[in-house]
């Protein structure tokens, strides 16, 4: 899967809080959510986001709450993928169960300035800044997680095993 | 190499003993989800069609976040995980009237137990590891899974093991000593490990201690906050146990990611300024933070301990002209046990105001939400940007002696300087 987008450039411990409010969350569908992604550090966020668009961001991205409310709304605001330093476990395994790609790269979030444009190799693990023309790798995911993104997420994963074991 | 807790009791729910980073299927005892994260989950359980829960009653429903439902909203979401418990003859849903903040209810319920592997669609789920239990939040997808199987994926953690060392001051508490922790490791300082607490001082800590200080593991990124199963542990979990259970203990050789030593005697009673909990310094470093709001209570320090440890300071006290004070008791035992204790007479003759038990203000949700500009000194865990109402709101997040201590105050202080 190749992406292409502009880059939306944050820095470390963008907690649940900043993605999604809490206040919002008395409604779970994605087109609300959406609307109010990023809004208290990023008010023009929402309504400036393209299609394709990559949210880039420090250390620990995602800290917080469980809420998968917050990468439903990255990925419903049309965000194609996220590139962090490091994220926080229970956003990690929500993007991936979701199927919302997401890479870690210091050094690619380090050069990547706002609006600069990526193009991104999921399964490869490369990130080329096409602004700036270098190129980054990062680990490939492990086997497991590979897994559940070619499955779609994880509620297409368990299907299949749920599945696999009916069958024996 | 032996094994640490975490690895202990992940291995007793898998197919074969694991390692830390291994990926594996663990069976899970108990699957949680509240008002926010059930529909979401409720959703993804429709779609994976086994049609029934794997067990209605390893399943526990409560509406604790926006509960009593605060608005239209929140009544449908609440509507549809009522509905779901209905259909599916969930024995552990908890209506309001019975209902408690989840994770002061669930081990006061005695649901979960030392031993156990819980999941919940709650990022503070990690509160259980002071029972010994391997307990971790999760995303709603997650817990759809769970609830549909039985069984979760999980990357086995590494562990860091603290160790506290001494005897603790006067007003210090299990608050102050997960507060400096997270001061000192950072609020990623544990990303994607276990911790388990350790020394002297956790041995002496009580087990609303122990809750407050696994309740914020998240807070340092952790996966889980685990305590060593002892006496304190069994004398809480044996009146309440709904079944039976099985400590599980590290072993001696156990192999750590690494060791913290920290000499807790030297510790003061803490603040976090906003807007991480990282933040931290005593309180006496604080300088002059004024406030308008203290709030007492949520799944970090909602237990009857802490209600008592504020109604001593605020008794025979009156709260600041300038300053909301409100409590929210845990659960509806813990209410009672207040209300007969005589601590919720404490609370609203000194003018607090006294709540049935929510989430509400420490999500920002509703019963005590802030304007801009406006500050609180909150029990709760987080104080990032916006977290109890507005944007340019601010929350400092202390133990309740220090809440109970600046409520009288109208500004952020020690216990010492109100008595």
């Amino acid at each position: 899967m190749t992406i292409k987008g502009h880059v939306w450039k944050y820095g470390d411990n963008v907690d649940t809080d900043a993605i999604i409010p809490a206040r919002y969350l008395n409604v779970s569908s994605t087109k609300d959510l959406a609307a109010h992604c990023m809004e208290d550090i990023d008010p023009a966020f929402a309504a400036s986001v393209k299609k394709g668009d990559i949210i880039v961001a420090g250390e620990n991205f995602g800290c917080g709450s469980s809420r998968e409310h917050a990468p439903i709304a990255i990925k419903g605001a049309g965000i194609s993928c996220v590139i962090a330093s490091s994220y926080a476990r229970i956003f990690y395994r929500n993007a991936i169960n979701i199927g919302l790609p997401i890479l870690e790269s210091a050094q690619a979030v380090r050069e990547a300035k706002k609006g600069h444009e990526l193009e991104v190799q999921i399964e490869a693990g490369t990130i080329r800044n096409l602004t700036t023309g270098k190129t980054y790798r990062t680990a490939a995911y492990p086997k497991f997680m590979l897994a559940i993104i070619n499955a779609g997420g994880l509620v297409g994963y368990t299907k299949a095993r749920i599945e696999e074991r009916r069958r024996g | 190499m032996g094994q640490t807790l975490a690895e202990k009791i992940l291995s007793a729910h898998t197919s074969d003993p694991v390692r830390p980073g291994e990926f594996a299927q663990v069976r899970v005892d108990v699957a949680l989800a509240n008002d926010v994260t059930a529909p979401i989950a409720i959703r993804e359980f429709e779609k994976i069609g086994t049609g029934k829960v794997f067990n209605p009653d390893s399943v526990v429903l409560v509406p604790d976040h926006f509960a009593p439902n605060k608005d239209i909203k929140s009544a449908a979401q609440c509507a549809i995980m009522r509905n779901f418990a209905r259909d599916q003859e969930i024995s552990h849903y908890f209506e309001v009237g019975k209902m408690g903040i989840e994770h002061v209810l669930l081990p006061e319920q005695g649901l979960v137990l030392p031993g156990d592997v819980v999941v919940g669609a709650d990022s503070h789920t990690c509160t259980y590891g002071a029972l010994g239990a391997f307990s971790t939040g999760m995303g709603s997808t997650d817990i759809a899974v769970a609830m549909a199987t039985g069984e979760i994926w999980m990357r086995v953690p590494e562990t860091i093991r603290i160790v506290y060392t001494g005897v603790l001051q006067p007003w210090v508490g299990g608050k102050d000593l997960i507060l400096y922790t997270i001061g000192k490791i950072g609020v990623s300082g544990a990303l994607y490990k276990a911790i388990e607490f350790a020394g002297q001082a956790i041995d002496a800590l009580s087990m609303a201690g122990r809750f407050t200080m696994a309740n914020m593991a998240i807070e340092a990124g952790a996966k889980a906050g685990l305590f060593a199963f002892d006496d304190k542990t069994r004398t809480y979990v044996d009146q309440r146990a709904t079944r039976e259970y099985t400590p599980y203990a590290a072993d001696e050789d156990a192999d750590y990611a690494a060791t913290i030593e920290i000499d807790a005697s030297l510790i003061k009673p803490q603040v976090a300024f906003p807007y991480l909990p990282e933040n931290t310094r005593p309180v006496s470093e604080a300088g002059n933070i004024p406030i308008d709001q203290v709030v007492i209570g949520s799944c970090t320090n909602g237990r009857v301990e802490d209600l008592r440890v504020a109604a001593g300071i605020l008794r025979g006290k009156a709260v600041h002209a300038s300053v909301r004070c409100i409590i929210l008791p845990g659960s509806q035992q813990v209410y009672l046990d207040a209300l007969r204790e005589g601590l919720i007479e404490d609370f609203i003759t000194a003018g607090a105001a006294v709540s049935t038990p929510t989430c509400g203000p420490c999500l920002g949700g509703h019963m005590g939400v802030l304007a801009a500009g406006e500050r609180a000194a909150s029990t709760t865990n987080r104080n990032f940007r916006g977290r109890m109402g507005h944007p340019e709101s601010e929350v400092y997040l202390v133990g309740p002696a220090v809440a109970a201590a600046s409520a009288i105050a109208g500004r952020i202080t020690r216990p010492q300087e109100v008595l």
